[in-house]
């Protein structure tokens, strides 16, 4: 990729490089042969009919220096990109340098993975140097969504608790990050009736977890939740296959109170984690999904905390 | 003379080039008042530089500044680059220092206790013991290539080298532990960065004090530059009493002190040792010349050939520029010598000086910064409670390991709900993330929005910390 649109530009810097260079040589040598100003030691200007100026001489090892400076410009234009758009002799980019160090670092990383790749999720979650690992690849790719803490915010789900919507288990949370979840849920207003009647179902769905409700309104709901049992099933208990949610916990990822559940009915809902495997390699993915599988199993580690700088 | 009284530099023709070779500068050796004073500070100096990384404290190096790990160690403080602050401090202690000292006795540090005055004296001295004195030097510079030059040169850069060596190894065990240098030293076994500053600093000690010596002082030092704008009349500089010396000229030993009025001559015998002591290679008796470093070399061997010539000493002496011109006596200058200026530096550096000590004494022995949350502004939980998350660090800047409870104020009913306790080690930091909820009533009170909040984190040894952060109220 050029850097100029025209290679006149190229051309007309590396002109402007050289001539500065040889322009820096030849003042250089020019002062130091031509003899200056008046066999008394003045430069030979008088001001004001009385004031002269002193030469006082650079001492000769400065100009040794300034020629030393010049020396290595030149040998530096030649191996290195300087000269417009050359690329010097080395062929060195920034770009490349970085590739090198990012290659050395991953194969020394590579290492560190490959144990990690072998070692089973529940054994991950007690190896503190793992777990660090994890928690620093859970906050920079995870906590945006999640929260650096990892219990979500609304509509993002808390991955510390045992309500899970795919299943909870280190193989499922691997798959759910890898290839992201498309969570559907259909607008129902239509299939359950009128305004009350999704009044009355909303009322019913709050009563499978105890929590404030109207009862009448609740009784006279409950047939209509055939509906919604296709996804949630007969209990409301979700169904983890298709990602339906746990009705009856008390876990609310997209709002608590009827007004929400009403909302829901009448609106639906499509929420989707997107996959990571194109941003993180299945090693990275182990390692992160150890880390929010140990989150919700804290019998196995103690998160919260690692030792930072 | 002019007109003004002040003497005038005769112009030495540079021979009309723009570039000189400069003539390398043999200092002939002196001994005397300031020559000892040099030497004790060269010893200071150099037993603090070479000295202090081997130095132990609570099992650690005492001073030792670990970049890698971002702590500075300085005996029993612990500093984290938060503290860069004292680093300033420490600048401005020093530059008004310089202004302080320069305004009284013109260029002090730089005769006395400058690296490079220091080195150059300690090659110096290499240089006499295996090249001899100026003449020798001199005679060698001009002897032609043979074994016994070959030889005495070798040696002295053998010598030179390894000092420079020393000295880099010392500059670069202040960064890396001194005792594990010094056991990587058996397989030459160092790490790039510190074969780089090894090597960097010896090449500049033995290029500067071998070398370019009174050059760094002419040419590239700007402390030079700007000393001699702290000068004024008023200030002790090293002179050349002219109306005692002159006219000057070569005379009988038997011509008294108090015969050389009637003889036409003054106390000056023109002998030329201030020029051979010169390390600058100036005549001082040109009055004050920007090369002059006020090591006052030109003083000791002076009073050295007036004690020889039974005359009373300082004829070349500290003194000020307004006493010589109106003849004070010493006394009479020490007391121009506290005027305002010098009152106000010294007012200013006790007060920088001040501050900085009670700053030290009452810092806590730890540090917090409170992070909100990068993912989420706020969320409800359980009962309608309103939840915000922040991440603590907890930076100990004690050596001991220690336990810290986390608390929070600003409104009401707001508490931690994770656990609010932390072990921190000894000089480390760690991170807690810690949420904080509020009950719905109050959220209700206080209304959607940003309400500043207060950390409080308790150190258990009556040192609490306080930080501030925001809570947010959805709507």
């Amino acid at each position: 990729m050029s850097d100029f649109f025209s290679a006149g530009w190229s051309v007309y810097i590396a002109l402007a490089v050289i001539l500065s260079l040889v322009g820096c040589l030849a003042l250089l040598v020019i002062t130091a042969r031509g003899r200056s100003g008046a066999a008394d030691g003045t430069t030979g200007h008088v001001w004001d009919s009385d004031l002269r100026e002193m030469n006082n001489p650079m001492p000769r090892w400065w100009m040794i220096l300034f020629v030393i400076t010049i020396a290595f410009a030149a040998v530096y234009l030649l191996l290195y990109p300087g000269l417009g758009s050359a690329k010097g002799a080395l062929a060195w980019s920034s770009a490349d340098a970085w590739r090198h160090e990012q290659e050395a670092a991953n194969a020394k990383l590579a290492v560190v993975y490959a144990r990690y790749a072998k070692t089973p999720a529940a054994d991950l979650a007690r190896d503190k140097q793992a777990m660090a690992i994890g928690e620093r690849l859970f906050v920079n790719n995870c906590s945006a969504c999640h929260g650096s803490d990892a219990r979500g915010n609304k509509g993002f789900p808390n991955l510390t608790d045992k309500d899970w919507l795919y299943g909870g288990s280190p193989e499922t949370i691997v798959e759910t990050i890898t290839h992201g979840r498309h969570g559907m849920m259909p607008s129902m207003a239509a299939a359950v009736g009128d305004a009350k009647d999704v009044g009355n179902v909303a009322n019913y769905v709050l009563s499978l977890s105890n929590s404030p409700h109207d009862v009448a309104a609740a009784e006279a709901g409950r047939a209509k939740f055939v509906i919604c049992a296709a996804c949630h099933g007969p209990d409301g208990k979700g169904n983890q296959a298709i990602g339906a949610p746990n009705l009856t916990d008390g876990i609310w990822l997209h709002g608590f109170g009827k007004d929400a559940i009403v909302a829901m009915v009448n609106g639906g809902k499509s929420n989707v984690m997107p996959a990571q495997e194109h941003r993180l390699t299945p090693e990275q993915i182990h390692v992160v999904g150890a880390y929010v599988w140990s989150l919700s199993n804290p019998q196995a580690q103690q998160p919260g905390s690692v030792a930072a700088r | 003379m002019n007109a003004a009284g002040r003497p005038v530099i005769p112009i030495a023709s540079a021979g009309g080039g723009l570039y000189r070779a400069e003539k390398k500068i043999h200092p002939r050796e002196i001994k005397g008042r300031f020559a000892t004073w040099r030497w004790v500070l060269v010893f200071l100096t150099q037993a603090l530089f070479y000295g202090l990384p081997w130095l132990e404290w609570n099992a650690r190096q005492a001073v030792l500044f670990d970049l890698a790990a971002r702590r500075f160690y300085v005996f029993g403080l612990v500093l984290y680059p938060q503290d860069f602050i004292f680093l300033a401090a420490i600048l401005v202690v020093s530059a008004y220092g310089l202004f302080l000292f320069t305004a009284i006795a013109g260029r002090l540090w730089c005769g006395f206790a400058c690296p490079q005055t220091v080195y150059t004296e300690i090659f110096l001295w290499i240089e006499r013991r295996l090249e001899g004195d100026r003449t020798a030097r001199m005679r060698l510079d001009a002897a032609p290539w043979n074994a016994d030059k070959l030889r005495r040169r070798g040696a002295k850069h053998a010598a030179w080298i390894l000092v420079a060596l020393w000295t880099g190894f010392s500059f670069v065990g202040f960064f890396t532990p001194i005792r594990t240098l010094a056991a990587e030293t058996a397989h030459l076994a160092f790490g790039p960065w510190e074969w780089f500053w090894i090597l960097f600093y010896a090449f500049a000690t033995w290029g500067n004090a071998g070398f370019m010596r009174e050059q760094v002082c002419k040419y590239m030092c700007p402390y030079a530059r700007f000393q001699s704008a702290m000068f004024d009349r008023d200030t002790m500089i090293v002179t050349y009493d002219t109306k005692r010396g002159e006219p000057r000229g070569a005379r009988t030993k038997s011509l008294a002190h108090d015969a050389l009025a009637g003889a036409g001559k003054g106390s000056c015998i023109d002998c030329s040792l201030c020029v051979q002591v010169c390390p600058t290679g100036i005549d001082i008796r040109n009055g004050l010349q920007y090369e002059c470093i006020g090591c006052a070399a030109c003083v000791d061997a002076c009073d050295g050939v007036m004690d020889k010539m039974a005359y009373p000493r300082g004829l070349i002496r500290f003194a000020t520029e307004n006493g010589l011109e109106r003849g004070w006596s010493r006394r009479q200058m020490l007391h121009h010598v506290a005027r305002p200026r010098v009152l106000v530096y010294t007012a200013v550096l006790a007060l920088i000086v001040g501050a900085i000590a009670t700053t030290i004494a009452l810092r806590a022995p730890f540090r917090v910064d409170v992070i909100r949350d990068r993912g989420a502004l706020a969320r409800q939980v359980e009962q309608g409670r309103i939840e915000n998350v922040y991440r603590l660090q907890v930076m100990n800047a004690s050596e001991r390991p220690r336990h810290f409870r986390v608390g929070v104020t600003g409104l009401d009913g707001l508490v931690v709900a994770s656990a609010p306790d932390l072990d921190v080690d000894g000089a480390q930091a760690r991170w807690l993330a810690v949420r904080v909820q509020l009950p719905f009533e109050s959220a209700q009170a206080a209304g959607a929005g940003v309400h500043p909040i207060r950390f409080q984190i308790d150190g258990a040894a009556g040192d609490v910390v306080n930080e501030k952060s925001t809570f947010v109220i959805p709507r």
